[in-house]
């Protein structure tokens, strides 16, 4: 990993004028990027070993700093921020050097909690989000079924009411037998879950955008320094076009996604549904992240942290919405004009 | 007692310094900078001193062009009170010595009343090691460099354990006086979140040389600036007795 680390500031962040982020960013950035350095990246190796993530205790981490709430409302721990600092911090976490932890903050901070902060009782929030937002508690989202998933309307999960309780029956991403909750856990309006959850999913999409970034970006500069070292016949590998064109291809591709990412998130902020341009760039993303990956193994001959990320990275074409439910929404927009 | 905090914008760590091809200094344009990791402890120790009613304000301070304020902005998110920033350009700054920045903090540190000025040992760039030193000699105060422990003494004086190369040496001083970081003092806190956006309302006091009476005539020409030989590769022996004979070949043994 003695690369890794030389590589660690490598890649130049410009001074000047950014089309999302300010010197506010850029400050969060900073303190996140820390402690990723000081507290997550020395273990990450570790955990793997073991298998292991202590959730808990990162959370914790991660909590105390502030970086679950960015966006979320300051009566309930959050710094009322905009949707562009949520995005800030999610391309900061892609520094970690593997695929879970920044998943699972990720899922702290926009996928499981958007609706519960914009649609939830004052109840639900102190009781829900004020700790998901200290780190306390480890949240999820479950929206896949035996029978369901991407068509997301299909779910069977289903909820009968019984005096003031719901009981909660079915399998989704965890069995629920007989479950019971009372009903003044519903989040928001009965019936209204659907919407709130599609509405949910711009946030997700874009941010699982966002902490892809910075890994490719890794992945390419590991990989070019690996390049410029090894020997092949006679000479460095990065001297064969081909591997140096390709990389170049690569890096193409990475700043065409986030100049997408970052066109999609100034929409949102000015008000635009970005369903669309958020499911291009999540497509596009997942795609980017499997032939990046995939040319750096070939080019690093399975380098240890490009291997890890060729693991890793494969789950975004799969979850979040898949790339073929990513493609029906856009053909069905464009088929239906 | 009041505190006066030194912090410098530098070259973060991490990266891997190039020279400018006319070999006049190094590259800095679009490079990450942070603040110096030895000022960082010293406004660490500072907001300790805070926190443990021995001071009662924190102030940060640096000198250098419009981007410093990114540093001072992040003092002030880690438990400075207010920032101070002496701004000048940046062909200027890049003539900047210890020698000058030394006068302006001896200036304010009198003008203003500071009773303790706490720098790091060194920065990490120029690796100059003078700043605090010439402080307490402009100053004729007391100084503690390298300083690993801090600790009151009454309200009156500190007692100080510093690194030197025979071990550890522990002095009183009096206040007022000049204290210089070394790396085991301490482990800074981050900047939380919240305390980057209460930051935003601390203020921060823009001066000019002029206003300190600074004169920035160089003290020093920098004739050239060049990276150090690259490494040769080395070679692998079979065994010890061919090792020792490699080793008194090439006059280490």
């Amino acid at each position: 990993m003695a690369i890794t680390a030389k590589l660690a500031r490598l890649a130049p962040k410009p001074e000047t004028n950014h089309m999302l982020y300010g010197p506010t960013h850029r400050a969060i950035q900073n303190a996140l990027s820390q402690l990723i350095e000081k507290e997550i990246n020395p273990n990450v190796d570790q955990w793997e070993r073991n298998k292991l993530f202590p959730a808990k205790t990162v959370f914790k981490k991660f909590g105390n700093l502030g970086i679950f709430g960015v966006n979320k409302p300051t009566e309930y721990g959050g710094l009322g921020l905009d949707f562009s600092y949520s995005v800030a911090v999610a391309e900061t976490m892609g520094q970690v050097n593997c695929g879970a932890i920044p998943m699972a903050a990720e899922v702290q901070s926009d996928m499981a909690t958007p609706a519960l902060a914009e649609y939830g009782s004052d109840y639900l929030k102190r009781e829900f989000l004020m700790p998901s937002l200290t780190g306390e508690v480890v949240s999820c989202l479950g929206v896949s079924e035996p029978h369901a998933g991407s068509d997301v309307a299909a779910i069977r999960t289903y909820a009968r009411k019984h005096n003031d309780d719901l009981i909660i029956t079915d399998t989704a991403e965890i069995f629920f037998d007989n479950v019971r909750v009372p009903m003044r856990n519903i989040i928001g309006d009965e019936g209204r879950g659907f919407f709130y959850q599609m509405s949910q999913f711009q946030h997700e999409r874009l941010v699982a955008v966002a902490v892809l970034l910075e890994p490719l970006s890794k992945i390419i500069d590991t990989t070019m320094e690996y390049a410029r070292e090894r020997q092949i016949f006679g000479q460095p590998e990065l001297n064969n076009q081909i591997v140096s064109y390709q990389l170049a291809e690569m890096r193409v591709e990475l700043e065409s996604v986030r100049s997408l990412l970052y066109r999609a998130v100034l929409e949102k902020l000015s008000g635009e549904d970005v369903t669309i341009l958020a499911s291009m760039a999540k497509f596009k993303a997942a795609r980017i992240a499997r032939s990046i990956t995939d040319n750096c193994l070939q080019a690093s001959l399975n380098g240890h942290i490009v291997s890890r990320f060729y693991r890793d990275l494969r789950l975004f074409s799969i979850a979040g919405g898949c790339d073929e439910v990513m493609l029906s929404i856009i053909s069905r927009h464009f088929e239906s004009k | 007692m009041r505190v006066l905090v030194g912090v410098k914008r530098v070259i973060d760590f991490a990266v891997k310094v190039r020279v400018k091809p006319d070999k006049t200094s190094v590259v800095t344009d679009n490079v990450p900078h942070s603040m110096n990791p030895f000022d960082e402890i010293a406004l660490e120790e500072a907001v300790k001193l805070k926190e443990a009613n021995h001071a009662k304000e924190i102030v940060a301070f640096s000198l250098g062009p419009a981007k410093n304020q990114e540093i001072l902005r992040t003092a002030l998110a880690k438990g400075a009170d207010k920032a101070i920033h002496l701004e000048v350009d940046d062909a200027t700054y890049q003539k900047v010595e210890p020698f000058h920045v030394a006068q302006a903090i001896a200036k304010l540190a009198k003008d203003e009343k500071f009773d303790l000025v706490f720098l790091g040992k060194q920065a990490i760039d120029d690796d100059a090691n003078q700043t605090g030193q010439l402080v307490a000699g402009f100053l004729n105060w007391p100084q503690a460099t390298f300083a690993s422990k801090v600790e009151t003494e009454g309200t009156s004086h500190l007692k100080v354990t510093r690194e030197i190369d025979g071990g550890l040496e522990t002095i009183k001083v009096k206040l007022p006086a000049v204290l210089t970081a070394d790396l085991r003092l301490n482990e800074p806190r981050y900047a939380t979140l919240p305390n980057i956006m209460k930051a935003k309302k601390k203020p921060i006091d823009k001066k000019t040389p002029k206003d300190l009476g600074l004169d920035l005539t160089s003290q020093t020409e920098v004739l050239e600036v060049s990276e150090p030989p690259t490494r040769k590769g080395g070679e692998f022996v079979e065994d010890v007795p061919t090792l020792v004979k490699k080793l008194k070949e090439k006059g280490a043994l």
